[in-house]
């Protein structure tokens, strides 16, 4: 019959106004106003009781004045702007620089005149990577032979000035090693989830392979 | 008695609230009567072409993101599947499973952006935009799990896709499955028997079978012309082949007809998915592809099925680490050039529908 | 100054009275003034606010009918953001385009909020609670929101802006077509009331209206829709199509003025839906008879967001149809139906029709309502069946 479409379409509209259960297209970040309930719920506690115990915030948060931090969570692969590097493992070979299709890793090294354990003949001097041109696409974390270099896990770099987003080597020192398990199965594998909190150094998170010399020989030198 | 009028010339866009992206549409209106429609391209040329001549094999992969950002895992299953062609790579099993559930799921968001945006143009003040926006959210959710980013995904590689998908991937994948339905069956009977919609989109744009052919449309733009051309079915690539499913087919051209082939097909992709998740079996992900490669020399043209069309890469190789050329059939662009036949003698609030029914991407027709 | 009927919220005489008590005798001469000024000015701002916070009530929950969740950052779950939104559209720069005509440009938004201040003038509120009782009230309302259109098309033309421009053509086609289905939607009102003054008009509703003509009801409703320009008939602004119709040039203050105007009229149109058709200020008499009148005001204005939320709109040449043909041919038949029924009902000393009369009026015209819906349906249904190509599909420039 005519006309049936839109009183269907009212109801379905409706439906979406009063039911609670209704997933919400918006998430609030990086705090959310909460309601008596809600708050009650975050106690522990029984609404009622909870209200009567503290009834300035009962009031409070009835009239939508109180907000409680919100996160959204985050798959452990997410590929995140803050990149996490490690010293120790780090060669200096520039292989990421080189697969970085946009070139935004600048990487220059000097001869560290220390004793040569793996890994430590160069120091590096510069790495910087500018994040203001990086798309976050993760080729330069799979390009990395010692599994120095990771996506990070945050995304809260907002800066005032572009060459604020320049992430130099002392920066990437410092910053915490929270690494994305993006294109590392080792780390998955140990169950590491950056979105924790935790940190990981750099002697847990060991290569998921070590080929032998043969396997090696197949893989590159044949072809 | 007839009034003398004289023709206006608008520019609708670059910048409009409903050309999709940086698109100029110069149009001559009698009143509100569309008498010539002049389009204007180019807004926003990046040179991916150009670009993917000094970029090597795998780098790419991370431009074809940016084609069209609203079905970024087709384009690079569109692009992966030209350089293994070109190289002869055998693709593991499981591979091309988790390839088609991602292309898949791809599929749907892509559609209920579509959707969205075309009954946003009809004048629907954004419910069902946002209904449409809250199912792909939950997809691009599940991207953020299996590839740790919801828009530019750049999952797939030459020879698979990067790395497996995580046991959180298939949970949340089965309560997308479970609801999914529903809420497609919500978006159809708050659109699609709404007799508005219907009096503004029934007979609106009519294409015929013969000039959508002629115009090498493709993609639901030629199915709802009632032409049965999907390329998994008519050039099965990947395991489509071991795949049942429908490939809906309109009946008029015109723009519910387009409407409702993406609706339908929105199932149909559920369908498939559900296939993929039984039949799929362990096993690597990735062949043994070097890092850098080098194909023999030669070309390859090579398309799918991606959610707007048949987009297709045609590389040549003259076997250094980046192609000589690669050439972007994009299903977008293609899609546009009958505008004038579609547009011409319709008002203006119908231009702007066929125009949201097209479900054009800009970034894919200026490439 | 005749001045018994002193009660009410908002009156005349009450406001008069004080005043008489507190004003000094040397300014006595000014009493009429200054009660003048001070009820036009406490209902004025009355209706400002309340437009202030149905913008924020309109946010919230067309936000919460997509699962948004609208605005809820600035105080209490939000309320205060109308504030901030003027504040940041009083701030803007005022931008005038260099071809328009500037005189007409500026007085446009002025003479809106003006038109759609003024019809609250008659509008009795509560029993004796109106700003002036007009005997031609609802003649007034008529040539008041008539004017709407004057000062859309000003705008429109004014701003030598080839979108705002299509805009102020719509708004006058359509605003112009929708005034006759509402006038003869009126008149089956006049029929029944025997007045044209409101405030009789409310009190000759035994029953409310709206059950004795549902038909007139709807064309009624339909039409006021179509006049404030909202979905489903909200092709002057046509965000989709115009970018926002007549006021695409407007910045700063002016737009400010233009959007509390446009904001205004769903609250005023739903103020005189109630007042003609659902009983206005009636109600049991345990709660004052304003608090009666805006929960009928809000029940309308909150059935015209729902619908806003949810129906996408018909295209100019359809709404002009809908006008043309099922609106104005149900307002005549209503219009006629309910002459008839008043010719045998009426009382022929006094004038007026008994309560159980309305009833069976509201019986007879309740099937017809349902018969012709029925019928209209299956009509345009077969049509639409049958239905090719659109005629008007020319081809002039090849
Ligand atoms: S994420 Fe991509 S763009 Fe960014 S530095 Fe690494 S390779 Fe370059
Ligand atoms: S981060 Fe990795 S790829 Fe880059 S220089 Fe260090 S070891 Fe080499």
């Amino acid at each position: 019959m005519y006309g049936l479409g839109l009183l269907k379409g009212l109801i379905v509209t409706m439906k979406n106004l009063i039911s609670p259960g209704r997933m919400f297209t918006i998430h609030q970040y990086p705090d959310r106003k909460i309601s008596p309930l809600g708050l009650s719920k975050l106690e522990g506690k029984n609404v009622i009781s909870w209200g009567i115990n503290n009834p300035v915030k009962f009031l409070k948060s009835l009239l939508g004045l109180i907000s409680v931090p919100d996160k959204i969570a985050q798959s452990p692969r997410f590929r995140g702007q803050e990149f996490t590097w490690y010293e120790q493992r780090c060669t200096g070979c520039a292989s990421c620089a080189k697969y970085c299709p946009l070139g935004i890793i600048k990487i220059v090294t000097s001869p560290s005149g220390k004793a040569v354990p793996e890994g430590q003949k160069y120091a590096i001097d510069v790495f910087d990577i500018d994040i203001g041109r990086c798309m976050f696409c993760g080729l330069c974390v799979e390009a990395c032979p010692y599994d120095a270099l990771h996506m990070g896990s945050g995304f809260e770099e907002g800066t005032y000035q572009r060459k604020d987003l320049v992430i130099n080597v002392d920066r990437l020192k410092s910053a915490p090693k929270k690494p994305s398990t993006w294109f590392r199965p080792q780390l998955e594998e140990l169950g590491y989830d950056p979105d924790s909190g935790d940190e990981i150094t750099w002697d847990q998170i060991g290569r998921h392979e070590r080929p032998s010399l043969s396997d090696q020989e197949d893989k590159w030198v044949k072809r | 008695m007839s009034i003398r009028t004289e023709p206006v010339t608008i520019n609708l866009g670059p910048q409009h609230p409903s050309t999709h992206g940086v698109f100029r549409l110069r149009v001559t209106f009698d009143g509100e009567t569309v008498v010539d429609v002049d389009p204007v391209f180019g807004y926003m040329h990046r040179g991916t072409e150009k670009l993917a001549e000094t970029r090597s094999y795998v780098q790419i992969v991370t431009l074809t993101d940016r084609l069209d950002w609203v079905s970024s895992m087709s384009n690079n299953l569109a692009y992966v599947r030209a350089v293994e062609a070109l190289c002869e790579i055998e693709v593991p099993q499981r591979a091309q499973f988790l390839r088609v559930i991602a292309a898949e799921l791809q599929r749907i968001a892509s559609h209920l952006m579509a959707t969205g945006f075309l009954v946003n143009d009809m004048g629907a003040f954004a419910t069902p935009l946002m209904y449409c926006f809250r199912e792909r959210e939950r997809i691009l959710d599940l991207f953020e799990i299996l590839c740790g980013a919801r828009i530019t995904l750049s999952y797939m590689r030459p020879g698979g896709v990067f790395q497996d998908a995580p046991k959180a991937f298939w949970d949340n994948l089965d309560a997308l499955m479970k609801e999914m339905p529903i809420y497609i069956d919500e978006l159809e009977s708050l659109v699609t028997t709404n007799e508005i919609v219907l009096a503004r989109s029934k007979n609106v744009g009519v294409l015929t079978a013969e000039q959508s052919i002629n115009g090498s449309l493709s993609g639901p733009m030629l199915r709802a012309s009632s032409v049965d051309w999907d390329i998994r079915k008519s050039n099965p690539y990947e395991i489509y082949d071991k795949l049942n499913f429908e490939v809906p087919i309109g009946k008029n051209g015109d723009v519910f007809d387009r409407y409702l082939v993406r609706i339908k097909e929105m199932r149909e992709s559920l369908k498939i998915i559900g296939q993929c998740v039984d039949m799929i079996s362990e096993g690597p992900v990735r062949a043994d592809v070097p890092y850098n490669i080098r194909p023999p020399a030669g070309d390859i043209y090579s398309s799918i099925e991606a959610p707007k069309g048949e987009l297709g890469f045609y590389l040549v190789s003259d076997q250094s680490i980046s192609p000589y050329r690669c050439k972007i059939r994009s299903p977008s662009f293609m899609n546009l050039s009958l505008l004038r036949e579609m547009l011409v003698g319709w008002k203006m609030s119908d231009l702007i529908v066929i125009l949201g029914s097209v479900d054009f991407v800009m970034g894919e027709v200026d490439r | 100054m005749m001045c018994e009927q002193a009660e009410g919220l908002v009156n005349f005489c009450r406001i008069y009275k004080i005043y008489e008590f507190i004003l000094p005798s040397w300014l006595s001469s000014f009493t009429y003034f200054f009660s003048a000024i001070t009820l036009a000015l406490t209902v004025i701002n009355i209706l400002i606010i309340s437009t202030a916070l149905y913008t924020w009530f309109e946010r919230r929950t067309l936000a919460r009918f997509q699962s948004r969740l609208g605005p809820n950052r600035w105080g209490p779950f939000g309320i205060l953001q109308p504030i901030a939104d003027v504040i940041k559209a009083i701030t803007k720069e005022d931008t005038v385009p260099e071809s328009a005509d500037k005189v007409v440009f500026n007085m446009a938004p002025i003479l809106l909020i003006i038109t759609t201040l003024l019809v609250i003038i008659v509008i009795p509120l509560g029993p004796n609670s109106f700003m002036g009782s007009l005997n031609i009230g609802i003649i007034f309302i008529i040539g008041i929101t008539s004017m709407n259109t004057i000062s859309i098309f000003m705008g429109g033309w004014a701003s030598r802006n080839k979108y705002a421009m299509f805009g102020a053509m719509r708004s006058v086609a359509m605003l112009i077509t929708y005034e006759i289905p509402m006038g003869i939607a009126i008149v089956g009102i006049l029929l029944l009331s025997n007045s044209l003054a409101l405030s009789d008009i409310v009190l000759s509703q035994t029953i409310p209206f709206f059950i004795i003509q549902p038909i007139g009801f709807f064309v009624f409703f339909a039409a006021s829709i179509a006049e404030i320009s909202r979905t489903p008939f909200d092709q002057i602004e046509a965000e989709s199509e115009l970018g926002s119709g007549f006021h695409t040039e407007y910045s700063g203050i002016k737009f400010a003025i233009i959007t509390l105007a446009e904001f205004m009229a769903p609250i005023i149109s739903a103020i005189v839906i109630t007042t003609l058709y659902l009983g206005g200020f009636k109600g049991p008499s345990i709660l004052p008879a304003e608090f009666w009148f805006s929960i009928k005001v809000f029940g309308v204005i909150f059935f015209m967001l729902w619908i806003r939320a949810t129906w996408p709109r018909l295209r100019i040449d359809q709404i002009m149809n809908f006008a043309w043909k099922p609106l104005f041919g149900l307002g005549l038949f209503n219009l006629f139906s309910i002459a008839i029924e008043v010719f045998v009902f009426q009382d022929k000393v006094t004038g007026f029709i008994s309560t159980s009369h309305y009833w069976i009026m509201a019986g007879i015209n309740w099937v017809f309502a349902i018969l012709l819906f029925f019928g209209i349906t299956q009509i345009i249904g077969n049509k639409n069946k049958e239905k090719i190509k659109h005629s008007y599909k020319t081809n002039m420039i090849s």
